[in-house]
């Protein structure tokens, strides 16, 4: 009951502290924050629970975008704009795409799961790495300290034209080969 | 045990642990994913699920640890071009196997069963 009523007079005392000397900034910036991640989640899960296709990889591309809105909330506006363009844009595409062209006559059971006894055990894997991932999330010592950098695209752009420049010759390379590769896949080498 | 005072301005100060969490669920729930769905595609879908969760995290580390450059978000900008050469080589990959079985169903396909 004590325990209860402390509970109680700790909702009071933050009702309380929120009228009285409220930080707004902070607060706009925790609602916009839980309502995208939120979303975010949601969206996710509907990517695994829904029974049509169609309907998961609408929901994968809501994440996406919910994503990408996180990422403008905490100042990378860069990466957000990536994030529509090459996941809301090109791999939604893409994924409605070859649901197209690999489609079945009832698109109602188009996304078929596992037995019960596969989803228990995925849940349990699942509950575990989320359990000790979670643990290092909220027990890690680092303690947020944003700081601003400036502008972010000159800033990247330097990185990769000088210190990184190996590494995006070599995902060029990458993305040509996956390239010419997918199109050897879906033409077939024997095909003239 | 935490006081609901401490722990609500804990909460509603955004910071990396805010992050780190909600990537780990998102991870999660593509990995949840991954082991329960029979279709290829809807793997895939999970994949780029976690490939997310995973850019989540670079990207908050980069803005919210006292860091010089934009390393983290390069990162991410790697991360992400993988994920798309990944994605064409997938759908692709998903294509060929329909014309060639008829099926993306991943029980249906065990030639390599032993």
């Amino acid at each position: 009951m004590d325990a209860v009523l402390g509970q109680v007079h700790g909702l009071v005392a933050w009702a309380l502290s929120l009228a009285n000397d409220y930080d707004v900034p902070s607060l706009i910036e925790a609602g916009v924050f839980f309502l995208f991640a939120g979303l975010a989640l949601l969206f996710a899960c509907g990517v695994v629970f829904f029974r049509n296709v169609v309907h998961s990889a609408l929901s994968l591309t809501a994440t996406f975008i919910c994503v990408a809105c996180l990422y403008l909330s905490i100042g990378a506006e860069f990466m957000g704009a990536v994030q529509i363009l090459v996941y809301g844009g090109a791999v939604a595409v893409l994924i409605v795409m070859a649901i197209m062209l690999t489609r079945r006559d009832d698109m109602g059971h188009s996304n078929p799961s596992r037995g019960l006894i596969h989803h228990v055990m995925a849940a349990g894997v699942t509950g575990l790495f989320l359990l000790g991932m979670a643990a290092v999330a909220i027990f890690s010592p680092f303690r947020s300290a944003a700081q601003p950098l400036g502008d972010a695209a000159p800033g990247l752009a330097d990185l990769m034209l000088t210190h990184y420049v190996l590494p995006f010759e070599v995902i060029a390379v990458l993305l040509l080969i996956a390239m010419i590769g997918a199109i050897v896949l879906a033409k077939g080498a024997d095909e003239r | 045990m935490m006081n609901f005072m401490e722990f609500m301005q804990l909460a509603t100060h955004v910071g990396l642990h805010h992050f780190l969490l909600l990537s780990a669920i998102l991870f999660s729930i593509g990995l949840f994913g991954l082991l329960t769905k029979k279709g290829l595609i809807p793997l895939l879908m999970c994949v780029e699920l976690m490939l997310n969760a995973v850019n989540i995290n670079l990207v908050a580390f980069n803005q919210y640890m006292p860091v010089p450059d934009y390393s983290g978000q390069l990162m991410a900008i790697f991360s992400v071009a993988v994920a798309a050469s990944e994605i064409a080589v997938g759908v692709a990959l998903t294509f060929r196997i329909y014309r060639d079985r008829g099926t993306v169903n991943v029980d249906e396909l065990k030639e390599l069963k032993g």
